[in-house]
């Protein structure tokens, strides 16, 4: 094992996941979105660890890596809740309840945008469109996506997410 | 999951195989699926570019454009590799069909990919999704997995001499990165800020390389086109404009949904009768037709056919196809200021008119809203919009002040009903937080 696997943060399925991944490009570096959003997932953020292992895996400077990773939305740098709630508001969704539905969760979790719950069960963020405009009022948790939603169905949601934090799940 | 719908009116072509479970490759092979890449194959690029120029398949992602004549443009003789880049970056607000289409018939995309490469002698596809779809992101990426394992991707596709690989890519959050350059930008590895023009992607793209960038929805009417043949395919659609579209009928309706109809389809009919007419009894106020970006239409302007022409001749797009209805109690204010909300989110900031001029626009009504309003706001609002327009590399510039200057001509009337602290009419407040 060289020196850089040893030291590596990623666990053994994400380095496999890489390395798998920079074999299907011309380029090495088309991995690097990908790649830091995988990291995301499986570490919790893009840390500063999180830049530094990618930028050796990838072959440029950790600059380079920091550059690219700031234009993407999904990519936060510092942690969220274990369920990210994300509540579009753009206009189909506002148009059925979008902005009524982030006010319920504002109040019910006593977070804003991009606020953490203090127990870290939950973060809360107003997010543009999500694709699920027809199904509107609609938000993703992690990467599910919830639609016609109303404030009871979101209280459900929230109860089965609770359960499910208490269960140590995912 | 999804919701899918369903009308009579519908001519189900692209989404004949929703709900089917299509995303199995032996139910796609046992519904048709592969037959068209076989047939393409056997033909040579000769005859698809042809056949894709009499289909009058125009580009589903928004702007329009023939796809027989963009693949024609392909080099048949280069240096580098070409490359098939299909966009499913899918971020316009108010559209939500290549959703559909990854979660149900995800081998369509595979499949007209592969037939995009033979036309134009590439050996690479690459599908790139919106991040926010990880779960569309992981059936493209098992129907891919299953595609290379009957031998229809890789080296010898379908038994013959030819190579084709397909990758699938996620993004990770960028309205932006939907125009065709930044797109590239992205697959690189880098900021997703557009690139200028010329040289078009069909000569220096991906990797330096030709490329052919094409829709999700373009991409998955390809297969179908030769299933059915490119003529009786064109006939369906109005003139100039082959075929259906998938139209995602969101906002104040009673039954909102993405329904395929024929290209051409009354606006009117769209709204009224396929998606059951304006929720609760109320009137209409405003259509936007194709999506954010595209120009508001007045009730009196909605009986129009739904083409790319029509559309146009009415002073507005068709878009990507993702008709928002407003209601009554609807404050266009309001309704502006969310759309120029995003717009100033999303900008990439590469072009100065666009990065300051959707931030001023956002200041502007934000305050007018507000209540705080000038009257000489108003026209300093459509002055700033006016002069974004056509002044940036990418149409996201035009994308944030077309619509800004809809609202502010076709309903001035609401904004000074804004004037002079007299509280927003509709009683409605838009506290944007995001940043």
């Amino acid at each position: 094992m060289s020196a850089a696997e040893t030291m590596s943060i990623f666990s053994p399925a994400l380095a496999a996941r890489f390395d798998a991944l920079v074999q299907k490009y011309p380029l090495r570096r088309s991995a690097l979105v990908p790649m830091l959003l995988y990291a995301q997932d499986e570490i919790g953020y893009v840390s500063d660890a999180v830049i530094e292992e990618v930028a050796r895996r990838v072959g440029i400077t950790p600059l380079d890596v920091r550059g690219v990773a700031t234009y993407y939305s999904m990519l936060r740098f510092k942690p969220a809740g274990r369920y990210n709630l994300q509540v579009c508001t753009n206009i189909s969704c506002m148009l059925r309840g979008g902005y009524d539905i982030f006010d319920h969760l504002q109040e019910r979790l006593g977070i804003g945008h991009k606020g953490v719950t203090a127990d870290g069960v939950f973060s809360l963020e107003e997010v543009e469109c999500i694709g699920a405009c027809c199904w509107a009022p609609a938000m993703q948790v992690n990467y599910d996506f919830h639609d016609e939603l109303t404030n009871a169905k979101v209280d459900e949601i929230l109860t089965d997410y609770k359960a499910k934090a208490a269960q140590g799940g995912r | 999951m999804p919701r899918l719908v369903s009308h009579p009116d519908e001519v189900k072509i692209v989404t004949k195989r929703f709900g089917q479970g299509a995303a199995n490759i032996d139910r796609y092979v046992e519904l048709g699926g592969y037959e068209s890449a076989r047939k393409c194959l056997a033909q040579g690029p000769e005859f698809i570019i042809n056949e894709m120029k009499a289909s009058g398949l125009r580009g589903r992602g928004g702007a329009g454009f023939p796809t027989g004549l963009k693949w024609s443009f392909v080099p048949k003789v280069s240096a580098k590799p070409k490359y098939v880049l299909v966009n499913g970056d899918e971020s316009e607000p108010g559209t939500c069909k290549d959703h559909l289409i990854f979660l149900y018939d995800p081998h369509s995309i595979i499949e007209g990919t592969i037939i995009a490469g033979l036309a134009i002698g590439s050996k690479m596809g690459f599908i790139y999704l919106r991040g926010e779809y990880r779960y569309l992101i992981e059936i493209m990426e098992k129907a891919v997995a299953d595609a290379y394992m009957k031998g229809y991707l890789g080296k010898g596709i379908f038994g013959s001499d030819q190579e084709f690989q397909v990758v699938v890519q996620t993004g990770a959050g960028a309205y932006e990165v939907g125009e065709e350059s930044a797109l590239m930008e992205s697959l690189e590895g880098k900021r997703g800020v557009p690139r200028i023009k010329p040289p078009f992607p069909a000569v220096v793209g991906l990797y330096g390389g030709p490329t052919v960038i094409n829709n999700a929805e373009t991409i998955a009417t390809v297969p179908h086109i030769f299933a059915m043949g490119a003529a009786a395919y064109a006939a369906v659609g109005s003139e100039r404009n082959g075929g259906t579209r998938l139209f995602g009928i969101s906002g104040h309706v009673e039954r909102p949904g993405v329904y395929e109809l024929p290209m051409g389809f009354n606006l009117k009919k769209m709204i009224y009768e396929v998606a059951g007419g304006i929720r609760g009894g109320r009137t209409l106020k405003a259509v936007v037709p194709g999506g954010s970006s595209t120009p508001v239409l007045r009730p009196d302007e909605i009986d129009i056919g739904m083409d790319f022409d029509q559309v146009g001749k009415a002073g507005s797009m068709l878009g990507s196809g993702g008709v928002v209805v407003l209601d009554d109690q609807t404050c266009i204010v309001e309704f502006a200021l969310r759309t120029i909300s995003f717009y100033q989110h999303e900008s990439c900031g590469w072009c100065i008119p666009c990065r300051e001029g959707t931030d001023w626009l956002k200041k502007s009504l934000t305050r007018f809203h507000a209540g705080f309003g000038k009257a000489k706001d108003i026209d300093n609002i459509q002055y700033l919009a006016e002069n974004m327009m056509g002044r940036t590399f990418c149409p996201l510039g035009d994308a944030a002040a077309m619509p800004t200057l809809g609202f502010v001509k076709k309903f001035r009337k609401e904004f000074e009903d804004h004037l002079d602290g007299k509280p927003c009419p509709f009683a409605k407040h838009v506290d944007v937080a995001l940043v």
